[in-house]
């Protein structure tokens, strides 16, 4: 029973992830990500910092959305 | 030496020109192991694929050939899905294995430009899901349905064979040659590959493309929504929900995408559910009640605010919450469907398919049913997203194929949901409310009769069935409601009130069904506006460079202005057509679309030959000439068919007769001022279909150059210029497909193994 519920608990939390990712949620977490990676010596931005900065680009950079 | 990848791959015995890491694991499967699993055979494999063909041809069978009196839904669900499957499994592999040629070993954009925010490795299964997101919308969901009247047949056929022929080959290409140009757009690589003069006729004819298609989606939603107060509050309220969503995102909790999509998509099922209580009410019939015109003027007002106010305010937000409806509704038909497996009474060939006189769009099935179904089978506007934004996300060349043809597979599976969904609903339901009011009269009972006397087998409805099958779904009328969205959402009510909530849930279904459709439409007109202006604005900048500062707001509010007032002027015409609008302007729809994937495949095909691949040049050739002829042979009748419900300029001549003769009334039109419109509206479609397939052919003649070019070159030995990047070592490796196998699975236990910090390019560099 526990065992069942463990796996189903593991099943939504994998969907919600994959959904997540779809919707583009996890952008935050992979920009954190690269910044660590790419050894930048500066701070990274904060959450609110990267999101205001991620929809102001899209000001100047639209993309399509398909019929 | 022209070094073109084959000669390379000859010389040197491998394939690429990239040296990687040694210390790191191989960022590519070796050659020979890969081509080994693939050719490996299992008695498993073997019997799985056997399964499939059998299954698909079965499928095929029942649908092409017994065709009883009734076929069963499901028949579709495998005919497509094997049939798909085949596609992908086989003639992918081709297209890989001899154009696109993937080098593992090579970086994508997302590794080499990696900056985190627009450059990202993502992973492959997401990016399916993104990729989807972003290219299908209500075009798979409205054509199908219009092209229903030629019966379940042709548009089967087309959707299935046209996406794994065509489509999906073009969505390939342009996403795996964008890739390999750091993501460049298809109006940058046609410029690059064509020249001046087919980069500018494609930029042009993008342009207009773009405002045809824009406005005849915003023609589909005002269809949906005249006379409709459930729909009219219900849609109306995304706006304030989106506004909500918006500052929540950018004030209260920042970042918190899952939560405010949840929360957005509970408002937008209140909202719903609020439409029904308020348009129950005499004061809420009165407020929202909105006849055609005005919706059309407030469309029209709201999409030059929405273009010009801040992303985060409104796009993003409507954005999430689109994609979040997109996926879900997707699953839900999909399990409706094949829970329910409604019985399908249409004929595979109705009366209509071998006539060019159908009530719901004109036109004989050659070309016109290949035009009315674009998305789904082949749409070109897919080249605009899978070049640009999905190709810097790319994490492994060979993962282009997965993404860029299997997402094209998906969407046409959401094509044949739609035709099932509304061809499931009754065929004398189907032409009472897909035929335009000048055909119908516009009431229950002349719509009735009208439907009778039109000789169709097995048709027989009586002007009750139309006010109940109204007053089931909530509507005053469902008459004449032409363009799509209306009859799949009344054939999704009718499938899904079977599945879950019985009849009294069908008004709910209806209008969830509309509220999704006018969702993703808004989207894409709001997308759609503002990548118009940027084209417009870098045009102009070339002439007066002000216009190229995007920040620059009288530039950018002119260029918003000018084409909202574009795809406006279009939208009001069509509303206001005595001729129907929806029958008169969809096939110019299509043909702008596929016009559109013409130009792409273009592109593709001088890129192709410039790479020295001509032996199996005909695979981007064959899809390429296909749209050529229906797009040509489309405009041609278009604009010299001497039939007036075909022809624009001969319905205009045929009205300028009647107005010069001094008839007060000529066909549908009762009146002068009507028959001064038709006068009016028909001309602009026939020049514009002229401008269009023009522009077309100048773009494919310049493509045909460059490949008549290239062979040359190859010929006698010249250097071919190949607008690549420059090729880049890979530091990283992931698997191509969903599933991966077992050499890949090898590989990745290898890699798993590499410590963390050796994993990622170290910076500095930034």
């Amino acid at each position: 029973m526990a065992a069942g519920l463990a796996v189903l608990t593991r099943g939504v939390r994998g969907v919600a992830r994959y959904f997540g990712g779809v919707l583009g949620a996890d952008a935050y977490a992979k920009y954190l990500e690269h910044h660590r990676a790419a050894g930048h010596v500066e701070a990274p931005l904060t959450e609110r910092e990267f999101w205001r900065d991620r929809t102001d680009r899209q000001d100047s950079n639209p993309q399509g959305r398909c019929c | 030496m022209a070094e073109t990848p084959d000669q390379r791959r000859n010389a040197s015995g491998e394939r690429g020109v990239v040296a990687t890491d040694p210390a790191l694991p191989p960022t590519a499967i070796d050659e020979e192991v890969r081509e080994a699993e693939e050719r490996k055979w299992t008695p498993g494999k073997i019997a799985l694929w056997a399964g499939i063909a059998l299954l698909g041809g079965l499928a095929w069978f029942m649908l092409a050939i017994i065709r009883g009196e009734t076929v069963n839904a499901i028949w579709f669900v495998f005919a497509s899905v094997c049939t798909y499957l085949i596609g992908y499994r086989f003639y992918s592999k081709v297209i890989e294995r001899y154009i696109t040629r993937p080098d593992d070993r090579r970086a994508t954009p997302a590794e080499y430009k990696a900056d985190g925010k627009d450059y990202v490795r993502t992973d492959r299964n997401v990016l399916f899901g993104h990729h989807f997101a972003a290219i299908a919308g209500a075009g798979p969901l409205v054509g199908p349905v219009i092209a229903a009247q030629m019966g379940y047949l042709p548009g089967t056929i087309w959707i299935i064979i046209g996406v794994v022929l065509a489509g999906a080959v073009q969505d390939y290409l342009v996403m795996f040659f964008s890739m390999r140009r750091g993501g460049r757009s298809l109006g940058q690589m046609a410029r690059e590959e064509l020249g001046v003069i087919g980069g500018t006729a494609a930029l042009i004819a993008t342009l207009l493309i773009m405002v045809i298609i824009v406005a005849i989606l915003a023609l589909v939603v005002v269809n949906a929504l005249g006379e409709s107060p459930w729909g009219v509050f219900s849609v109306g309220l995304t706006i304030p929900i989106a506004l909500f969503m918006g500052v929540y995102l950018r004030y209260l909790r920042p970042g918190k995408v899952m939560e405010v999509s949840l929360i957005g998509f509970v408002l937008l099922m209140a909202a719903i559910v609020g439409g029904g209580i308020v348009a129950e009410t005499p004061w809420g019939a009165d407020i929202f009640s909105l006849d055609k015109v005005t919706i059309a003027w407030g469309l029209i007002v709201y999409g030059f605010i929405a273009a010009i106010l801040p992303v985060w305010l409104l796009l993003a937000p409507r954005d999430y919450l689109s994609t979040f409806m997109k996926i879900g509704v997707i699953v839900m038909l999909a399990l409706a469907i094949i829970v329910v497996r409604p019985e399908i009474t249409v004929p595979a060939f109705s009366e209509f398919a071998s006539r060019d006189n159908g009530p719901v769009f004109p036109g004989a099935l050659f070309p016109f049913l290949f035009v009315t179904i674009a998305c789904g089978a082949l749409s070109g506007f897919h080249a605009l997203i899978s070049s640009g934004t999905t190709p810097k996300l790319v994490e492994k060349e060979r993962q282009t194929r997965f993404i860029g043809y299997g997402g094209m597979l998906m969407e046409s599976f959401v094509a044949i949901m739609a035709l099932v969904a509304a061809i499931s609903i009754d065929r004398g339901l189907y032409f009472a409310m897909n035929s335009p009011a000048a055909l119908t009269g516009g009431t229950v009972e002349t719509a009735a009769t009208w439907v009778n006397s039109l000789g169709l087998a097995g048709v027989n409805i009586t002007p009750e069935f139309l006010s109940q099958t109204a007053a089931n779904v909530g509507e005053e009328s469902i008459v004449s409601r032409t363009g799509g969205a209306p009859t799949l959402a009344v054939g999704l009510a009718h499938i899904m009130q079977q599945f879950i909530g019985g009849t009294a849930m069908m008004a709910f279904w209806y209008h969830f069904a509309i509220m999704f459709e006018a969702l993703f439409i808004l989207t894409a007109v709001d997308a759609g506006t503002r990548v118009a202006r940027f084209m417009l604005q870098d045009s102009i900048g070339n002439f007066v460079p002000k216009f190229k500062e995007h920040s620059w707001r009288p530039g950018a509010w002119l260029c918003t202005a000018i084409m909202v007032g574009a795809w406006g002027a279009v939208l009001l015409m069509g509303v206001t057509d005595p001729l129907g609008g929806i029958n008169t302007l969809f096939p110019l729809f299509g043909i702008a679309n596929q016009l559109l994937a013409a130009i792409a495949l273009s592109v593709c095909l001088a890129i192709v030959a410039k790479r020295g691949t001509f032996k199996y040049l005909w695979i981007v050739a064959l899809p390429l000439s296909f749209a050529a002829v229906v797009t040509i042979t489309a405009s041609y009748q278009k604009i010299f068919s001497s039939t007036p419900a075909v022809g624009y300029f001969a319905n205009n001549a045929a009205f300028s007769k009647a107005l010069a003769e001094g008839k007060t009334e000529f066909g549908t039109a009762k009146s002068v001022a009507a028959m001064e419109a038709v006068v009016r509206n028909t001309a602009i479609q026939g020049w514009l279909s002229v401008i269009f397939v023009v522009l077309s052919i100048i773009v494919i003649a310049t493509a045909l150059l460059a490949t008549a070019r290239a062979f040359r070159n190859r010929a006698d030995g010249t250097a071919v210029q190949d607008n690549e990047d420059p090729a880049l070592p890979s530091r990283v490796f992931a698997p191509a497909g969903i599933i991966p196998t077992p050499a890949e699975r090898e590989l990745m236990a290898e890699w798993d193994k590499v410590p963390a910090e050796l994993r990622f390019e170290r910076g500095g560099h930034h």
